[in-house]
Parts: C-alpha cells; structure tokens; sequence
C-alpha cells in the first residue's frame, strides 16, 4: 500500500526522476502515456471522434443495459445504428479524414475488437446453437463442422490465418484490412463457444415448452423468439458472461500479430530507455483497466439473473 | 350417438365437413413400435368425448395426432373439414381452432399469467394488446382466477395453474378442446376446481376431446366413452352403459381396477 501510493512519484520526466523524488511506484510512465494507452497511434487532432465514439457507446448501452432508461423503445431502434456510425466516425471517409486502423491502439483497440466479438458473436451464436438442433440436415451438419472446427484451433493460429494466410487466398491486389480480419476471425470464435453454451440452454428447457408453443400454431420463429430463447438464455446467462469476458481478455492476443492493444503500449513504453524496469506500475495499470470492465460485467450478469428470477416457488 | 366403428370406413370425405374430427384407419409407429392400430373415430361437432384406458394404450398419442404434435404414418385425420397433411401452413391452420390442455399444464414461467393468455391471440391472430388482454380477462374470469392475472405461473398452486392453461387455450376462441390427462397431476383436492371448469365449458358446447380417468366427469358431461388398450379402440359407448354393461373383458377388467381404486 505505502510502495502503491505513499511513497509513489506521480510526476516526472523519467524514471530516474520519479526515484530522485520517492522510494514507491514511478507512476509517471503512465502519466506520460496515457495518451498512448488510451488512443495508440490515432492522430491526436483526429481524438475527438475516438471520445464522441465512446459517449455514443454509452449511450447505446444504457439502454439496452437497462430497463428504467426513458423513451428505452425508441433508443434501442437507434442502437442499431450504433456500430455503423463508429466504424464511420473511427476509420474515417465520406467527409472525415482517413485514419488508418493500424494507428488504432490501447484501450480504444480494446474496446473496439471486444465490443464488436460481444455483439455479434451472441446473434452468431444463438443462429449456430439453433442450427445445430435443426432438422435439416444440411444446417446441422455446417453448424456442427463449424463449431467443432472453431473449437478445435487456438485462437493465437486463427490470429496467424487472419494475419498471413487470408493474402494467399485472396487475388492479388485485393487488401483485405488486418483489424477486420482480426474482428471477424475473433467474432466467429467467439461465436462458436457462445453456440455451445447456448445449446446448453436449448436443452434444459422442458419438451413441453415446445408443445404448448406449436399446439398454438406459433410459427418456429416465433416460438423461438418468444418462448424458447427467452428462457435458454436466461438459463444461459452465466455461461454467456464467462464467454464475453473470455473474449475481452483474449483481445490482448493480437499483440502477437502486431497490434498494439495496452499490454502492446506497456510493453512498447517499457522498451523506452527512460522508463525500464517500470513492468510493475505498467502492467498493474492495465490489469486494472481490464479487472474493472471484467468485474463489471460480472455484477451486471449477477444483476441481470435476479432480475429475471420468476420461478418463485419452485 | 353411438356409432360403430365399422360404418366409418363408408363415410364419404364430403361428409367430413358434418364432422368436427374424423379419423380413417389411422397407424401410427414410433419406430418399431405400433402404438396406433386402424383407428376410426368421428367426432361430431358440439360432441364431448372421453378417452380412457390404461397407462400405454395410446391415448396421449391419438389426440396429439389430432393436432399434429405427432405424425401418423396411414391413413386420413380430418379436422374441421382440413385434411392434416405434410404441410406446415395446413398445420398451423389446423392449430389455431384446436386448443390442447396438457397434463403437465406446459405454462411458459417466463411470462406472467396475463401474458401467458394474450400471447397466442396476439402473435397468432395479430390481436390488437387491448383486444387482447380485454379477451384474457374475461377468460381469466370464467375460471376464476382474474386477481392472478399479474402473477408468474410459478406463483400459483397446481389447479390455478391448470385453470390458467384452460384459459390460455380458450383466449384463441378454439373450436375443438383437446385435454390430456389435465387433472393427473393435481393433488385431490384440486381436482374438483379444474373439473368444474371444465363442466362449465362443455355447457357451452365447443367440441371437447378428453383424456381422463375422471368417472364423474364422463358420466356428468360426455357423449360418448372411449376405452383404448394396446393401440386400439376396443369399446365406445355412452357413458352410462359404458360404465354399468361393459362389454369387452378388458374393458371390464381395466373398470374393476379404477373403481377399486
Ligand atoms: N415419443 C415416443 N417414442 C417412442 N415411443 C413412444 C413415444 N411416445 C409414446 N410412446 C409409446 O407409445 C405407447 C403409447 O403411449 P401414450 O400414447 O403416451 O399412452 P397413454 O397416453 O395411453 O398412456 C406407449 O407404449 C409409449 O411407451
Ligand atoms: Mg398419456
């Protein structure tokens, strides 16, 4: 606690300085790069639309989050819209400068690689877990082949084939951007855990659930979305999380191929000859970065399944 | 009213229209297994019909062909003049005029009582919510159980919840009811109050297909008895002959066993 904030140097200009000042932590190097561990590489005149980007995420997230949020109806509408205006505001064109997403970096890559996994890897997700229960053959066969073989590979190797091997499948000449081949390799990952835990949820729910829905003429879909879904996915929720929370903290993988996520930043700032040997303060930093968003879903899952509680007998 | 299996099979199919249900050497296998065995049954519009035999004999199985939760491999069911086919459209169709009470009631306990009611009407009929609840209500009331309405069904004992599953099935205004087993899974001394809903509904007379043990409630509301053993019909009659002359052994063994009961 003392080496943490008593005796910590929260100014300086190295690391030299921070130890001329007190005996404790240098936090000075994250001072100095907070910038950097906040944005990467994005240009610094081109910042606000990486904030505006984040207060409309806030925005968006409020109300599907939560319930009590007022005119929550029309806001959920104008959330789809959410993820196109930010790829929009955060890549550029169309009237705003271009920003090159290999500038992208730190927490925004974070959040970015982690948000984009989350929300469409559940949709994903929920399509292959009812796929791998369909009576079509042909869907159940891919569903299954794709899970299992998403499963199967390590996440660092689909990183490898979303870095290198996609050039040789393509023509030459066509580029395919290395963030959306990350995006979209994390995604299906994702999405391929998120199946099997949904499927988990498929299968608690009572055959007559399906009866009672069919005997009223419901149609699949309907059935699905109404009756079925709702109580898989409560049962689910856990596992969903657990799976979330899995894919935020694998973000930090792609460092391996290059992009620098915070652990990419610290480790470039460690490099710096005025900062070595700070490997304490600078991964304690961003472990506490990713402990506070982590935890917090954590709380929002438990808040989620109290909410939700209706079997109050049984 | 009683009507002998064999004329059936002279029935015309423009004659189906008369009928509420018909069925035309029916089979059905589950797998292997011959759980329906040429059944023939036509069910008249308004009739109240009760199904009882032992554990196994195919019950639960014939009138879930009716609304195709199973699937019969031979023959012909017709309902409401529809002939059930492969086709899903038919099916749903068929769905909507065939309300089914479940022994296990099969409420969805996500959904409160009231929800449970508008659901169907609501994405099945594209009822308007007020229409909808307004229909709920009234329903809720005939099986006196309005004050519920807000609850989830995991709230409720098992009767209030059977009589909610009777209600959720009416709130579609189905033409044919179809229970199975509805009061088996209720302790005794709340039979009584799904027993007199459902004698007050047969007053009413919407066709009534019912699977049940219950001897009160045969003798006081149905039309005819049909005793089921093995896959087969094997006796119908009147309830009151049915119960005082049986006239298949099996049908006198299977009565001497749920009277001494
Ligand atoms: N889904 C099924 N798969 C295989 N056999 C079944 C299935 N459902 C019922 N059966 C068999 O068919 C027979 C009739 O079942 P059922 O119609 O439920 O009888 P009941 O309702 O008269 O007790 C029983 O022997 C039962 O084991
Ligand atoms: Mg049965």
């Amino acid at each position: 606690m003392d080496w943490l904030f008593l005796d910590a140097a929260f100014t300086g200009g190295s690391r030299d300085e921070c130890s001329a000042k007190a005996g404790g932590a240098c936090w000075a190097v994250i001072g100095e790069r907070l910038n950097l561990f906040t944005y990467g590489f994005y240009p610094a005149a081109e910042r606000w639309r990486v904030n505006l980007s984040l207060v409309l995420l806030i925005f968006t997230l409020f109300p599907i989050l939560f319930e009590k949020v007022p005119y929550r109806k029309y806001a959920l509408h104008i959330a789809v819209a959410f993820p196109f205006v930010t790829a929009w505001l955060l890549v550029g064109g169309l009237g705003l400068t271009p920003v090159e997403t290999d500038q992208f970096g730190g927490f925004m890559l974070t959040l970015v690689i982690g948000i984009t996994g989350i929300g469409f890897s559940l949709p994903i997700g929920i399509l292959l877990a009812l796929g791998r229960q369909s009576k079509l053959p042909a869907i159940q066969i891919f569903s299954i082949g794709f899970i299992e073989f998403i499963r199967g590979v390590p996440l660092i190797t689909l990183l490898f084939v979303a870095s290198t091997m996609l050039n040789y499948f393509l023509p030459p000449g066509v580029t395919f951007d290395l963030l959306l081949r990350v995006l979209i390799m994390v995604t299906l990952f994702a999405s391929a855990y998120m199946a099997e835990v949904i499927r988990g949820g498929l299968q608690a729910i009572p055959k007559g659930q399906f009866e009672a829905a069919d005997s009223m003429g419901l149609h699949y879909w309907s059935a699905m979305r109404l009756i079925v879904l709702p109580q898989a996915m409560k049962i689910s929720i856990p596992g969903i999380v657990n799976t979330f929370i899995g894919l935020y903290k694998d973000t930090t993988l792609v460092i391996i191929i290059g992009l620098l996520d915070p652990l990419g930043i610290g480790r470039a700032s460690l490099a710096d000859t005025k900062w070595t040997g700070l490997s304490t303060e600078v991964y304690l930093f961003v472990a506490i970065f990713f402990f506070i968003s982590c935890f917090g879903m954590a709380r929002y899952s438990q808040h989620l399944e109290n909410k939700l509680e209706t079997d109050h007998k049984r | 009213m009683t009507q002998k299996p064999e004329s059936v099979n002279e029935e015309t199919k423009s004659a189906a229209g008369k009928y509420a249900v018909t069925m035309r050497d029916v089979h059905k296998w589950y797998g292997k297994f011959h759980a329906l065995k040429n059944i023939n049954l036509n069910v008249e519009v308004g009739e109240k019909i009760v199904i009882c035999g032992p554990s196994g004999s195919g019950k639960s199985t014939l009138i879930r062909c009716i609304n195709r939760l199973e699937e019969h491999q031979q023959g012909e069911i017709t309902v409401e003049g529809i002939e059930l086919s492969h086709d899903i459209k038919n099916i749903e169709i068929i769905r909507r005029e065939v309300g089914m009470v479940f022994q296990h009631f099969n409420l969805f306990p996500h959904l409160t009582v009231l929800e449970n009611c508008t659901l169907a009407p609501i994405w099945v009929r594209k009822m308007p919510l007020a229409e909808a609840n307004a229909i709920a209500m009234q329903y809720l009331e005939r099986v006196k159980i309005p004050e519920q309405a807000d609850k989830y069904p995991g709230q409720l004992s098992g009767g209030q919840q059977q009589r909610v599953a009777i209600a959720r099935s009416l709130c579609m205004k189905p033409r044919i009811l179809l229970f199975d087993e509805p009061t088996s899974a209720l302790d005794p001394e709340m039979i009584k109050e799904v027993l007199d809903v459902m004698i007050q509904l047969a007053s009413e007379g919407i066709t009534m297909i019912c699977v049940t043990h219950e001897m009160g409630f045969a003798r006081t509301v149905g039309d005819r008895v049909i005793f089921m053993d093995n896959g087969e019909i094997i006796e119908e009659n009147n309830p009151d002959d049915f119960f005082l002359n049986p006239q298949h052994e099996r049908t006198k063994l299977f009565l001497s066993q749920i009277l001494n009961h």
